[in-house]
C-alpha cells in the first residue's frame, strides 16, 4: 500500500510539475518558408530572423518558448483556435488583421517590389524608386499608371493571404491577371520557369532568392509601402491576451534599447530593417 | 457559427465547382481512353507490352497524386530544354498540368478495373460466340467489351468519386477549384470552419450524385433483370 500511495504522490508531483512548465511556456508560430524572415535550414530546423529574435525576445520575457511551424495559409485561423500564442512570420500590422486579432508594435519593415526575369520587356522600368501608397501624390500616381499600363493584362503570382495580394487585388495597379501561390518558394519557382510574367513579394526575398539559386531574377519599378502594405511587421496576439501582448511590446522595447533588433536585422538582411 | 458567410460564400463556392467539374470530366474521360488502352495491353500475350503496361500502372497507383501533380507542374517546369519546344504551350498552363496528372492516375487505376473485369468474362461466352461464327473482332467489341463495362461499374464508380475528391489538389497548383475558392475566402475572413463546412457539403452532394448514376446503371445493365 505504502508503495502504491508513493507513486501516486510522484505521478501526482510530476503532472504539478509539467503543468506549471507549460503555464509559463509560450508558443510562437512561424512559416519557415519566407527567408530571410523565417525558413528552414537542410536539417530542417528553424532559422532567420525572426526565430532568433523571438528567442532574443522570449529571454527579455524570461518565458519558455518553443517555435512550431505552421503553413502561411492557415496562420491566423491557427492562432484564433490557440494552435500557438504568438505569430512571428513576417507578418505585416494591417486593419483586416487587426478585425481578427492584436498586433504588437512593429519589430521590422521592409518594402515590397515587383521583379520579374532578366531580359523581360518590363526590367528597368522608368519609375520613382519608391512610393507610399498611404497619401498618393501626383508623382505617385503616375508611377502606378506606368505600371497599370506595363503590366496590362500580364499574370503576377503572389503567395496567398499576402498584403501583396491585398495590393493587386485593390486594382491601383490596374487590370492584371492574379495568380495566388501557397508559398514564396512557389512563386519563385514559377517566375524563373516563366508561367508568370512577374511576382510581387518583399524585395529581399526576390534578392534573396536570385543570390541562392542564381536565377535571372531582378527587381523592377518601384518599391511600395504604406496602404495595403501596413505599417511594419509586428507579433500576431489573440485578442483578449492582453498580458502577452504587453510583454511582447516591453520585451521590443528592451531589444531595440539594446540594438538587438538591428543587430539581428543587418545579419539577416544585409540592412537595418529594425523599427 | 457565422451563418452569413455560409450563405454568402455558397455562390462563390458554387461557381467553383464549376472549375472542379470540368476538371473531373475531362480527367475521366481521357482516363477511360487510356485506361481501355492498357488495359487491352494488359492482356496483350507479348511480354515486353504488358510489363509495359503493367509498370504504367505499378508507378501511378503507387505514388501519391500530390507527387504526381508537383513534379508535372513544378518538375517539368525546371527542365529548360521542356520550355523551348511546344509541350511547354500545354505545361505552362496549371489547368493542363492538373488535367494531365489526373488523367495518367485514373487511366492507371481504370485499367486494373478493366483487366479484372475482362478476366472475370467466362470462356464459355467467347466459345459461344467463336462457335456461332461469330468473327473475333465483334466478339471483342460486341460482347467483350460491353461484359468488362458492366462488371467494372461498382468498382468504377468508386474511382470516380475518388477521382473527385482527388481533383481538390488542382488547388496546390494555383488552380482555383472548389478548395481553392474555400481556401482563399478563408484566407480573408480566417473562418475556416464556416467555409470547409460548405465545401464539405458540395463534395458530399456531388459524391450522392455519383453514387445513384452507378447505382442506376447496374441496375439498368444488371445479367439479372
Amino acid at each position: 500500500m505504502n508503495k502504491f500511495k508513493k507513486t501516486i504522490l510522484t505521478v501526482l508531483t510530476f503532472l504539478f510539475v509539467i503543468g506549471n512548465v507549460y503555464a509559463d511556456k509560450i508558443k510562437i508560430g512561424t512559416e519557415g518558408a519566407y527567408p530571410p524572415w523565417n525558413s528552414k535550414d537542410s536539417a530542417g530546423n528553424l532559422i532567420g530572423f525572426e526565430v532568433e529574435l523571438a528567442n532574443e525576445l522570449c529571454k527579455i520575457m524570461k518565458h519558455d518558448c518553443t517555435i512550431v511551424e505552421q503553413d502561411w495559409d492557415g496562420m491566423i485561423p491557427a492562432l484564433v483556435s490557440r494552435k500557438f500564442d504568438a505569430i512571428m512570420a513576417g507578418m505585416s500590422i494591417t486593419g483586416e488583421r487587426m478585425k481578427t486579432i492584436n498586433f504588437s508594435q512593429g519589430y521590422a519593415d521592409e518594402v515590397a517590389s515587383l521583379a520579374v526575369m532578366k531580359g523581360s520587356k518590363n526590367e528597368g522600368l522608368k519609375t520613382m524608386s519608391a512610393i507610399n501608397l498611404s497619401d498618393v501624390s501626383a508623382n505617385e500616381q503616375a508611377t502606378l499608371d506606368v505600371l497599370g499600363k506595363a503590366f496590362k493584362g500580364k499574370t503576377i503570382g503572389v503567395q496567398t493571404a499576402t498584403i501583396h495580394q491585398n495590393f493587386l487585388e485593390s486594382g491601383l495597379m490596374g487590370n492584371v491577371k492574379i495568380r495566388t501561390y501557397k508559398t514564396q518558394d512557389e512563386v519563385n519557382l514559377d517566375l524563373s520557369a516563366g508561367r508568370i510574367d512577374a511576382a510581387l513579394a518583399a524585395a529581399v526575398a526576390f534578392t534573396d532568392y536570385a543570390e541562392k539559386s542564381g536565377k535571372g531574377v531582378i527587381l523592377t519599378g518601384p518599391t511600395f509601402a504604406g496602404g495595403d502594405f501596413g505599417n511594419g511587421v509586428g507579433v500576431g496576439i489573440r485578442k483578449g491576451d492582453s498580458k502577452l501582448l504587453n510583454d511582447f511590446n516591453a520585451a521590443i522595447d528592451k531589444a531595440r534599447d539594446d540594438g538587438i533588433i538591428s543587430k539581428l536585422a543587418i545579419k539577416h538582411f544585409g540592412f537595418d530593417a529594425s523599427m | 457559427m457565422d451563418f452569413d458567410l455560409m450563405f454568402t460564400s455558397l455562390p462563390k463556392l458554387l461557381s467553383a465547382t464549376v472549375v472542379t467539374l470540368k476538371l473531373l470530366s475531362a480527367s475521366l474521360l481521357f482516363g477511360l481512353i487510356i485506361g481501355l488502352l492498357f488495359a487491352i495491353l494488359r492482356l496483350n500475350k507479348n511480354i515486353f507490352i504488358n510489363k509495359f503496361a503493367y509498370g504504367y500502372s505499378y508507378v501511378f497507383r503507387g505514388t501519391p497524386l500530390l507527387v504526381q501533380i508537383f513534379i508535372i507542374y513544378f518538375g517539368l517546369g525546371q527542365i529548360e530544354y521542356l520550355r523551348s519546344t511546344f509541350l511547354w504551350v500545354i505545361l505552362k498552363e496549371p489547368y493542363w498540368c492538373a488535367i494531365i496528372a489526373f488523367t495518367l492516375n485514373t487511366g492507371a487505376y481504370t485499367s486494373e478495373i478493366l483487366r479484372s473485369a475482362f478476366q472475370t468474362i467466362k470462356p464459355g461466352i467467347i466459345e459461344a460466340g467463336k462457335s456461332l461464327g461469330i468473327p473475333n473482332k465483334i466478339i471483342f467489341y460486341k460482347i467483350q467489351i460491353p461484359i468488362a463495362i458492366r462488371q467494372s461499374l461498382p468498382a468504377y464508380g468508386n474511382e470516380i468519386i475518388l477521382m473527385m475528391k482527388g481533383t481538390s489538389l488542382a488547388s496546390t497548383v494555383t488552380l482555383m477549384d472548389l478548395t481553392g475558392v474555400a481556401k482563399y475566402i478563408i484566407s480573408t475572413t480566417f473562418k475556416p470552419i464556416e467555409v470547409f463546412i460548405v465545401a464539405g457539403g458540395i463534395y458530399l452532394f456531388m459524391t450522392f450524385i455519383i453514387h445513384n448514376v452507378i447505382k442506376y446503371l447496374e441496375k439498368k445493365y444488371s445479367f439479372y433483370s
